[in-house]
């Protein structure tokens, strides 16, 4: 238990300095920016509860606000997607494949389980952020492909990081 | 009230889901009036010395272009003693050119910066102990960058040219005329410039400086060209496009500009405004 605590800390403070670091420096065509950071929210053990899920979410995007300069913004949109999480996981999930004490990942779920998960998910987080930060709707096609995108590079990060890290 | 309670323990994930969206929708909103939630910035003290750890590790692999910027400038600056100090033999008892300690200049390196947000900022690696306050301009090797709004003891940080909440004041240097200069968020490139009536001749390639009636920047610094313009039917001023002299992709050693007189002038405008 203390174990795991520990590992979802580390996971934490290193997703959030490599987002605050490295990733929202990288500019691909000037306005492409992938938010690996979500990743620690959608890892969560199944058995998180709502509320949890929540108030993680809340205080995760805070703390990439503060590094970039947008009070709010982050932190409305990681709350956003720590709520749709648990009805995500409901939506492509029977019941009986989902073990107590597992975790939402790619080597225990099966790649089109995971595949699935991200999408819908960051596709959400995305969307939300985006227009969060223009907090217009006009130019509505330019904000669109600029979530897209990001949100693309994003999804394209995650599944690689599973690959990379987290196959155990 | 036994009904109400059991409705609110019913759906608690989606009271407290809504309560946390509208405190994020707070921040944002006091953010958008400038009003800056004090501590949420990147000039605060534990997020300003991990940026200033990172940048020094990157600062040490871009010192050869770093080197060349500050060669060409100091040339630059060479030639223009040179000119001065002809001109000081010719009339000994001339000191206005001297005695003009309007502007102080602190030199800084950037620590963090942004291109490709709709509100970009830089954080600096000087704050009020190296005498840096609110309300100063920063400019670089090549012209206009920023302005400082937030100061710590160490750290300094406040928005970039390519910041869409910020203006400048600036004038097309071959006949004055002025506009305000704004970024409209796509491009880290080019900026417009507005306010400038139909009658007014533009070309291609004219140079945008700054005012000097903001009271943050003297005036004559250099902040582009113009790239093209035109004006639509109905509107009342030129649309002009600005390609800006400064690459912010690369910057990193700027200076910031101390108006030593910035207190008088304000208190003199608002003197106007009580009127």
């Amino acid at each position: 238990m203390i174990r795991d605590l520990l590992k979802y800390l580390i996971m934490l403070v290193v997703l959030v300095l490599l987002q605050a670091l490295i990733l929202n420096n990288i500019q691909f065509s000037g306005y492409v920016n992938p938010y690996l950071y979500i990743l620690f929210i959608l890892l969560l053990p199944f058995e998180t509860p709502r509320y949890l899920l929540l108030f993680m979410g809340f205080f995760l995007g805070l703390s990439i606000d503060v590094f970039s300069n947008t009070p709010g913004i982050h932190a409305s949109a990681t709350t956003f997607l720590a709520f749709l999480r648990p009805f995500t996981i409901d939506l492509i999930s029977s019941r009986d494949n989902i073990e107590v004490s597992s975790t939402p990942r790619l080597h225990q779920m099966g790649f089109g389980w995971f595949m699935r998960y991200t999408l819908i998910l960051v596709l959400a987080h995305h969307l939300f952020l985006f227009f969060i930060e223009v907090f217009t709707f006009d130019g509505f096609i330019y904000t669109l492909s600029r979530s897209l995108l990001s949100a693309s590079f994003t999804i394209v990060l995650i599944i690689v990081s599973q690959f990379l890290i987290f196959k155990e | 009230m036994r009904s109400l309670l059991q409705f609110l323990a019913r759906f608690h994930v989606f009271f407290l889901f809504l309560a946390l969206e509208i405190i994020s929708l707070i921040l944002i909103v006091n953010y958008n009036n400038f009003q800056r939630v004090r501590f949420l910035n990147s000039s605060n003290r534990i997020s300003a010395s991990i940026y200033e750890m990172s940048s020094n590790l990157t600062h040490y692999f871009q010192l050869r272009r770093i080197n060349e910027e500050l060669a060409t400038e100091n040339a630059a600056l060479q030639t223009k003693l040179q000119k001065l100090q002809v001109v000081d033999i010719f009339s000994q008892a001339d000191t206005s050119v001297i005695s003009d300690t309007t502007y102080q200049f602190i030199p800084a390196r950037i620590i963090n910066n942004s291109v490709n947000k709709q509100y970009n900022y830089v954080t600096l690696n000087k704050g009020r102990l190296d005498g840096i306050e609110p309300d100063m301009g920063i400019i670089g090797p090549n012209g206009v960058v920023g302005m400082i709004t937030n100061v710590s003891a160490h750290y300094s940080s406040g928005p970039s040219i390519l910041n869409k909440r910020w203006r400048v004041s600036a004038k097309i240097k071959k006949n004055s005329y002025f506009g305000s200069l704004f970024w409209g968020g796509n491009d880290s490139q080019y900026a417009q410039l507005n306010e400038i009536p139909f009658h007014v001749e533009l070309a291609l390639g004219d140079t945008i400086i700054t005012s000097g009636y903001s009271s943050i920047f003297p005036e004559g610094i250099l902040i582009g060209v113009i790239e093209d313009f035109n004006h639509d039917s109905g509107a009342n001023f030129y649309q002009v496009n600005v390609r800006l002299s400064t690459n912010f992709k690369t910057i990193s050693h700027i200076e910031v500009v101390k108006n030593n007189f910035l207190e008088e002038q304000n208190n003199l405008e608002e003197q106007n405004d009580n009127d």
